[in-house]
């Protein structure tokens, strides 16, 4: 099983979906940034899971996963900086409490 | 690929007992069930401090399948960045953004049933895409990669060189960004600065009658 590569995909398009769910359903603004790294995580565990059984990509896949890594980190620090800032603001982590942006 | 121990009375039976599979697809699995069921508790579970916890071990579980693909390196990676360094920064979001109203009873959108049907559509439509799918492999087995071929890559053959530096500037601004939008602004009423993020001021009234069911 470890030995093929369909294996890898269902793992990361189940955990791909499980990221969208929670990126959709919760409404805590910092449960939704989580969920974007769980879709993160599982796009890189599909760029491995390519690179292990192809030669030629193995080298081009591990780099792109690191440089995957690299922009995550950014993603969180920009979205976690910009909750801590309309938290301030608004005294509340929930999403649809962020109604003034509406209008 | 079997378990080579430097003991010759040490060596593992060539496949799982009582089961007949091979080490490393028990391995697989286990890696897997905790992946997901980790993932599963990030999105439904009701206290987010939890959920964060439970995200950290998500990751553990990841770097494990990162390592048994052969890809040591993103395994240390994975480690580094996303259990040490991201999710620190996660939990210190969540304790810093904890109001004084607790956690809040209704941790889903009113419309949550129709994310979840957009999930599992969405998991059924990739699971059938990709086992519909003949990728063309040149080989039937993992591969073990080298590191040394990596850093040749990003720094000698000059593919990534632009990609590299590019991330490099994406990284120091998001640091001066997320010191910037973090800052505490310079009130001109002096009674305004007193107000810490710590001690919160009550929230109004709308939030806590949003926050009960």
């Amino acid at each position: 099983m470890s030995h093929s590569l369909d294996a890898y995909l269902v793992l990361s398009a189940l955990l791909f979906s499980i990221g969208t769910f929670g990126f959709l359903a919760r409404r805590n603004a910092i449960a939704m940034l989580m969920s974007i790294e769980l879709m993160l995580n599982a796009v890189n565990l599909a760029a491995v899971a390519f690179g292990a059984f192809t030669p030629q990509l193995q080298a081009h896949a591990a780099l792109i996963a690191l440089l995957v890594m690299a922009v995550a980190a950014a993603e969180a620090t920009v979205g976690l900086a910009i909750v801590i800032a309309i938290f301030r603001n608004r005294r509340t982590p929930l999403v649809d409490e962020y109604s003034s942006m509406r209008e | 690929m079997g378990l080579v121990l430097p003991l010759a009375d040490l060596t593992l039976p060539q496949t799982v007992p009582y089961l007949g599979w091979a080490w490393d697809d028990l391995l697989f699995l286990v890696l897997a069930g905790i992946l997901l069921a980790a993932a599963l508790f990030v999105v439904i579970g009701r206290d987010i401090v939890r959920s964060g916890l439970a995200m950290i071990l998500a990751f553990g579980a990841l770097a494990g399948i990162y390592a048994l693909t052969g890809t040591v390196l993103l395994a240390a990676a994975q480690v580094l960045i996303y259990i040490g360094a991201i999710s620190v920064l996660i939990l210190f979001a969540i304790m810093l953004t904890q109001s004084k109203a607790g956690p809040a009873k209704l941790v889903f959108h009113r419309q949550a049933w129709a994310g979840a049907v957009a999930a599992i559509g969405l998991a059924v439509l990739l699971i059938t895409a990709l086992l519909n799918t003949d990728w063309p492999l040149s080989v039937a087995d993992r591969l073990w990669s080298a590191t040394s071929r990596i850093a040749l890559l990003l720094f000698q053959d000059s593919l990534y060189v632009f990609a590299l530096q590019v991330v490099a500037v994406l990284l120091t601004a998001a640091v001066i960004g997320g010191v910037f939008l973090a800052k505490r602004e310079e009130s001109p009423d002096p009674g305004e600065r007193e107000t810490d993020i710590l001690q919160p001021v009550s929230p109004p009234a709308t939030a806590n009658t949003a926050e009960t069911p």
